[in-house]
């Protein structure tokens, strides 16, 4: 039974080889507690030391930095504790730690993996979530998360069942809510942000009057598109707005290659005919002004200047002419044929005249 | 021993009456006493520690907390006929627990008659409204709409509606709590989760849908044709402006040139026109004749005259 029965000290510190330093105390304990087998009351020692534990154990918890603690007292709210390792009344108290630093997220229309990785399952339930009317009785798909924190813990936990389907289901009802006021056009493109803006704003005075203990952080939109039936109409009038801006942008170029040159050359045309109103003028006043001097000097022998001119010029003019034929008219007779073929006129005469002999007697 | 034996039956006889007289109620809950399967006593309502009779008396817990309730989705017609699919969840709990248990025993009961009461409900004022009033909730002002939105889209949001979502919700409400209020149950809000076309019409709204964005392409096309064509016309314009603009500018300083050389002419010729046409008479014979030229000249001019005579 008891090493004790077997002898002394001795024997214990070769059976522990003077490893235990405690030896005397666990020597005294073996003494009491052979004792207390011996009287009967083992069992209940035994008992009692058990339930000291698993008191001692079920008495301390701790708390994690992100978390608050709230400590029931046979059903009854007594506190809420920090961050820590706490103490409560073992059995009686009950503790639940909420997270109330943490930012909780919800996803609708989608879920994402562990690995960040969107989750591409499912799509079809999740569908359900997403696809909703819009004011103009048309369909969208839309795609939203909505971070929150928990600020009350008390309400978080006794005021409503199931927070997280309640605050599913509000959310869902909110922005169909936000979305149904909407054209199919606002939801896709330029409304998004107001969306975002006045489904926060109803989520959060709905959660306060649900009384639920959380404060909403963010409502986000994510993917919103079209059906996937209409989705290639949509992407055919974001490609008809482009087409058209080409068509305009084309027909711009054009006109610009075009008309700047159309002013170039026109301005050349304006100045071409200064030039030319300046040369027209300028020769005319050069030839005016010479006319004028050789009219002044002629005037003062006007006869005398006559013949010279007229006789100078003859004489340069004469040289040149192809072919001359002076005839006497009185001689007649002489028909002069012109042969078309452009070489020399040949001259037929019936009755020659006896010119040279005429040089003195011929009269006009 | 038989002493000790004794004790711990008598500790354990008061332990178990111990645990049989006393019960607690969470923050979450509330109770009522039923004493052979008939209720006595109030609710109770506050959390903590409460003692009852032993063995004859026991506890039925109710929820204290405001509860959930999701109706199944129900395929409905609207007053404009058009079939969709009404997802409603509501928020209710627990005023009275005797009766709640008196009426309707537990929350199995309660859901079945829930069910039917806003189901019923539900399905009765999607009957008496039009889509749109369950879709929209409040009216659009004109300027606060986006310039983006045009025609189909911009007429379909402005038509005016009288209830609006918020509103057939608060009447679908009112009529369900007016058949709750004798159940011990407070009906608290109920709102539409989700609304959706039927399958069948589903495909109708996608149809009409591509055709309107399909208009809409065909819009922006023309457009782009038709200001193309117009800066085409206005191409030619301003060509046809430019050039002509420029041809008069030219042509009347070309014109106010001659004139002008003209007068000058005339000053200076017709001082003496006759002398004029004598010099530009001799200038022109001998600018014209040349080699190719044959003159005919009779012995009577003028440059002859001393060819027969010498005066």
């Amino acid at each position: 039974m008891s090493f004790d029965d077997r002898g002394g000290g001795n024997e214990d510190d070769e059976r522990f080889g003077r490893r235990n330093p405690y030896d005397q105390y666990l020597r005294e304990f073996e003494a009491w507690r052979s004792r207390a087998m011996r009287s009967g009351k083992g069992l209940i020692w035994i008992a009692a030391a058990v339930v000291a534990l698993v008191m001692a154990f079920s008495s301390m918890y701790q708390v994690q930095p992100e978390e608050v603690g709230v400590v029931v007292r046979l059903g009854k709210y007594v506190r809420t504790t920090e961050p820590g390792l706490r103490m409560k009344m073992p059995f009686i108290e009950q503790v639940y730690k909420i997270p109330v630093q943490r930012q909780l997220k919800e996803e609708f229309g989608f879920r994402t993996a562990e690995t960040g990785v969107r989750s591409t399952f499912d799509t079809v339930d999740f569908n359900a979530e997403s696809v909703m009317l819009t004011g103009d009785l048309n369909v969208a798909v839309v795609e939203w998360i909505v971070q929150y924190r928990v600020a009350d813990p008390f309400l978080y936990l006794f005021k409503v069942r199931n927070v997280t389907g309640t605050f599913r289901a509000m959310n869902e009802a909110i922005m169909r809510q936000v979305v149904g006021d909407r054209t199919v056009t606002e939801v896709l493109t330029v409304g998004r942000q107001e969306i975002e803006t006045r489904a926060e704003e109803l989520l959060r005075e709905l959660t306060t009057q649900y009384e639920m203990g959380i404060t909403i952080e963010q409502v986000v939109l994510q993917d919103v598109n079209p059906p996937d039936p209409v989705k290639p109409s949509w992407d055919e009038v974001n490609q008809a707005q482009q087409q058209r801006d080409r068509m305009i942008n084309e027909a711009q170029a054009e006109y610009n290659a075009v008309i700047p040159r159309a002013a170039g050359e026109a301005q050349q045309a304006v100045l071409e005919a200064e030039g030319y109103s300046l040369n027209r003028v300028n020769r005319a006043e050069g030839e005016s002004a010479r006319f004028e001097m050789v009219q002044e000097a002629y005037q003062r022998a006007p006869e005398v200047t006559r013949r010279r001119l007229h006789l100078e010029t003859m004489a340069r003019v004469m040289p040149r002419m192809g072919s001359k034929l002076f005839l006497d008219p009185d001689a007649g007779g002489v028909v002069p044929l012109l042969s078309l073929d452009g070489s020399r006129p040949a001259f037929t005469a019936p009755t020659p005249a006896p010119q040279p002999a005429s040089a003195t007697g011929g009269t006009q | 021993m038989i002493r000790s034996y004794v004790a711990v039956g008598i500790a354990l006889a008061v332990l178990v009456v111990g645990a049989s007289a006393s019960y607690t109620v969470g923050e979450s809950e509330q109770a009522i006493i039923t004493q052979f399967g008939e209720p006595t006593g109030d609710s109770i309502t506050d959390a903590g520690l409460h003692f009852k009779v032993p063995f004859i008396q026991q506890v039925n817990y109710f929820e204290k907390r405001f509860l959930e309730w999701d109706g199944s989705p129900n395929q409905v017609p609207t007053r404009d006929k058009r079939f969709i699919w009404v997802d409603t969840y509501a928020r209710w709990r627990i005023v009275d627990p005797l009766r709640f248990f008196q009426r309707l025993r537990d929350e199995l009961g309660a859901r079945t008659r829930l069910d039917d009461i806003l189901d019923g409900e539900t399905r009765n004022a999607v009957a008496r409204y039009d889509l749109i009033e369950l879709v929209r909730n409040t009216n659009r002002n004109g300027e606060d709409i986006p310039d983006e939105i045009v025609d189909e889209e911009l007429e379909a949001i402005l038509e005016r509606i009288e209830r609006g979502r918020a509103a057939v919700s608060r009447e679908i409400l009112a009529r369900a709590a007016t058949r709750t209020a004798d159940l011990g149950i407070e009906l608290l809000d109920l709102r539409i989760k989700r609304i959706n076309y039927v399958a069948e019409v589903q495909q109708d709204v996608f149809a009409r849908m591509i055709a309107e964005r399909q208009r809409i392409a065909e819009l922006y096309r023309s457009e782009g044709q038709g200001e193309a064509a117009r800066i085409q016309g206005e191409r030619e314009r301003d060509l046809q402006r430019i050039q002509s603009e420029a041809f008069e500018e030219a042509e009347i300083l070309r014109g106010e040139a001659d004139a002008e050389a003209t007068d000058i002419y005339a000053a200076a010729y017709g001082r003496d026109a006759d002398f004029y046409a004598f010099t530009k008479s001799l200038e022109t014979y001998e600018q014209v004749i040349d080699s190719g030229t044959t003159v005919i000249m009779g012995t009577d001019s003028d440059f002859l005259r001393y060819l027969d005579q010498a005066r």
